[in-house]
């Protein structure tokens, strides 16, 4: 039931995005460590590292893209969930530190000594297994989430309404994770990190493997994707995205299928940030800037919404120009992402991957043939 | 009150709506009988949509019973429960998920499990394809099947609304102004195509045509200010003075 299902979700397109993020997890790690620097094709860690970053980027536009795009849900605080995941992995990182840290206390991370602390927190316990970890990982996201989705949907919240509340609960657990007290590391949040199962986090092995993983993290989430859009559900949430009423009145529990989907994308993008954290060095309470979730509606559009391919090309070509901008003409960067994003709106609707994908079909569409044979039923 | 009910497929009695003090429906009562097709005529603002809007669960009403059945009460329900009892409904503006190909709104309607779980991992089966083929050749889209449905004229929408209401297997179809936008032929086709549904479900057709109604040629209910004003053949109530008056009086 299931590899029918996933097979059933990968069409020839998909199938090719998959190989090539395959593709991309493989090489671009081997050009790290088994070539040598002075070889043409060598990829410097540095850029592997901003290349895994931008990955965890497009996972989380992956996840945007699947509640957006095929549901009509705009999420204004999806980097909520992100940073969650990323803080439940940091908690990991940080009691690897151990006896390392300034303080050099064996339990409490530094910050805890910093502020006189004599126990760890209730809620720091089991964060020093990974297994704990990972669970919490998908878990605390996942129930958020469907907490958050109950309750909005079965209220019928829509639209606007519902945007402004996801920016809502994006802006408070900012403020919460600000205060020193909440036991998150405050202002500075996590950060100073020793080492990933065993491994040492800054060593070049261990930053290719990081982007490896990362990337076949998106492979993996794109392919579920692919078959939860593909199949009668995906297409039940293309329904209620179009014409809700018309879902509702056919029996479909509008409320049920929103949750379904609001939650799965919220473990996704729980994953991107535990992907993200340990490839960045860093967690903090930035991570839950509402401009943060804004921005991965934006990578979104301008990759195409409704298509997933569109919401990887987007991340990664919007956060290249991001890097680029940012180095060599900062203080140009948010008017040029406005630009952008103004651009996009007006002169590509569909994004990129929309934009070619109507081409093709015009162009198949122009050559006569095409159109009137009737193709075989599925 | 039950006992009134039984062997009804649809009662209303006594029910009320009232709208920030407009009242939309003032003691509407109703009776359709397994098997009959009715036709409900009435100026605007008489209360008919509000009626489909609690028949289907989409409004509450104040007061009075609404049974499915004899024995279900309706104003207990939500949409998606109603819709599963066998209530189907057709929007008065035609409805249809554009984005999908004709054939997919088909396969969206039929009459299948609902659940999150039971749609991910659907697979269509053979009888379920021609159970499509058979309602895309009665509504006649079958050669339209992979055009998506935003392609297609109103008319040909009005019908795919039809043949996704027959799909879910409805006891009782509640249709909206069907013939609203349609060419003279169209509305003689969408007349015949609803006597055809008429034969094995009970229908309830919302209508301003006069002559569509004429062509269905069933009993008519006059809705009037929230409630029933006359009833019987529409030679009978176009003939009531009482309807004159609301038609022609203002």
């Amino acid at each position: 039931m299931i590899t029918g299902f996933l097979l059933n979700g990968f069409d020839t397109r998909a199938r090719v995005v998959f190989a090539l993020l395959i593709a991309i997890a493989i090489l671009v790690p081997a050009a790290n460590l088994l070539l040598p620097p002075d070889h043409p094709l060598h990829v410097p860690t540095y850029m592997v590292t901003l290349m895994g970053k931008y990955f965890a980027y497009a996972m989380l536009a992956l996840s945007v893209d699947l509640v957006w795009g095929y549901c009509g849900i705009l999420s204004l605080g999806h980097g909520a969930f992100f940073a969650l995941g990323g803080y439940a992995m940091g908690m990991y990182l940080m009691r690897q530190i151990g006896t390392r840290g300034v303080y050099a206390d064996p339990i409490l991370p530094d910050f805890m000594v910093f502020l006189n602390w004599k126990e760890l927190p209730w809620f720091w316990y089991g964060f020093d297994q990974f297994w704990f970890a990972a669970l919490m990982i998908v878990l605390v996201p996942g129930t958020l989430a469907f907490v958050f989705g109950w309750f909005a949907f079965r209220s019928r919240v829509t639209g606007v309404y519902l945007s402004i509340i996801t920016q809502a609960l994006t802006y408070a657990l900012l403020l919460a994770f600000f205060r020193n007290d909440m036991g998150f590391g405050g202002n500075n949040g996590l950060t100073d990190f020793k080492d990933i199962l065993g491994y040492n986090i800054q060593a070049d092995g261990t930053r290719a493997t990081l982007f490896a993983l990362t990337v076949l993290a998106v492979a993996i989430a794109f392919a579920l994707a692919s078959a939860v859009t593909r199949s009668k559900l995906g297409k039940v949430l293309v329904g209620v995205r179009d014409a809700e009423s018309r879902t509702r009145f056919l029996g479909y529990r509008v409320e049920n299928y929103k949750l379904f989907v609001w939650t799965l994308s919220a473990v996704m993008a729980g994953i991107a940030g535990a992907l993200y954290v340990p490839q960045i060095g860093i967690i903090n309470p930035s991570e839950f800037d509402p401009a943060n979730s804004i921005e991965a509606v934006i990578w979104v559009a301008v990759g195409g919404r409704g298509t997933l391919v569109g919401a990887i090309v987007g991340a990664i070509t919007v956060n290249f120009g991001k890097t680029w901008f940012t180095g060599a003409l900062p203080e140009l960067w948010l008017f040029a992402l406005g630009g952008l994003f103004i651009f996009v709106t007006l002169f590509l609707p569909k994004g990129i991957v929309g934009t070619v994908q109507a081409w093709w079909a015009g162009k198949r569409a122009s050559a006569p043939a095409a159109t009137l044979k009737p193709e075989p039923a599925e | 009150m039950t006992d009134k009910a039984e062997g009804t497929l649809l009662y209303l009695d006594g029910v009320n709506k009232t709208f920030d003090g407009f009242r939309a429906i003032n003691n509407l009562s109703l009776v359709l009988a397994p098997g009959e097709m009715r036709a409900i005529i009435g100026p605007n603002g008489a209360g008919k949509t509000t009626m489909m809007d609690i028949i289907t669960g989409k409004t509450k009403p104040d007061t009075g019973d609404v049974l499915f059945e004899g024995s279900t009460d309706l104003t207990r329900l939500d949409e998606a429960k109603i819709a599963n009892l066998g209530i189907g409904r057709k929007f008065q503006k035609p409805t249809v998920f554009e984005s999908h190909t004709v054939e997919d709104n088909i396969a969206l309607a039929l009459k299948a499990r609902r659940g999150p779980w039971a749609t991910l991992f659907h697979r269509t089966g053979k009888a379920e394809q021609d159970r499509i083929d058979e309602l895309l050749t009665t509504t006649r889209l079958i050669d339209k099947r992979r055009f998506l449905a935003a392609r297609l004229s109103h008319g040909q929408k009005q019908w795919l609304e039809i043949g996704m209401l027959l799909a879910q297997e409805p006891r009782l179809l509640l249709v909206d102004e069907p013939a609203a936008g349609m060419t003279d032929a169209e509305t003689a086709e969408t007349a015949i195509l609803l006597k055809e549904i008429a034969r094995t479900q009970s229908v309830v057709v919302v209508e301003h045509d006069m002559t569509f109604v004429r062509d269905l040629g069933v009993k008519v209910t006059v809705l009037h200010e929230g409630s029933v004003l006359a009833e019987g053949t529409l030679d009978a109530v176009s003939s009531n003075p009482k309807v004159v008056e609301v038609y022609l009086g203002r």
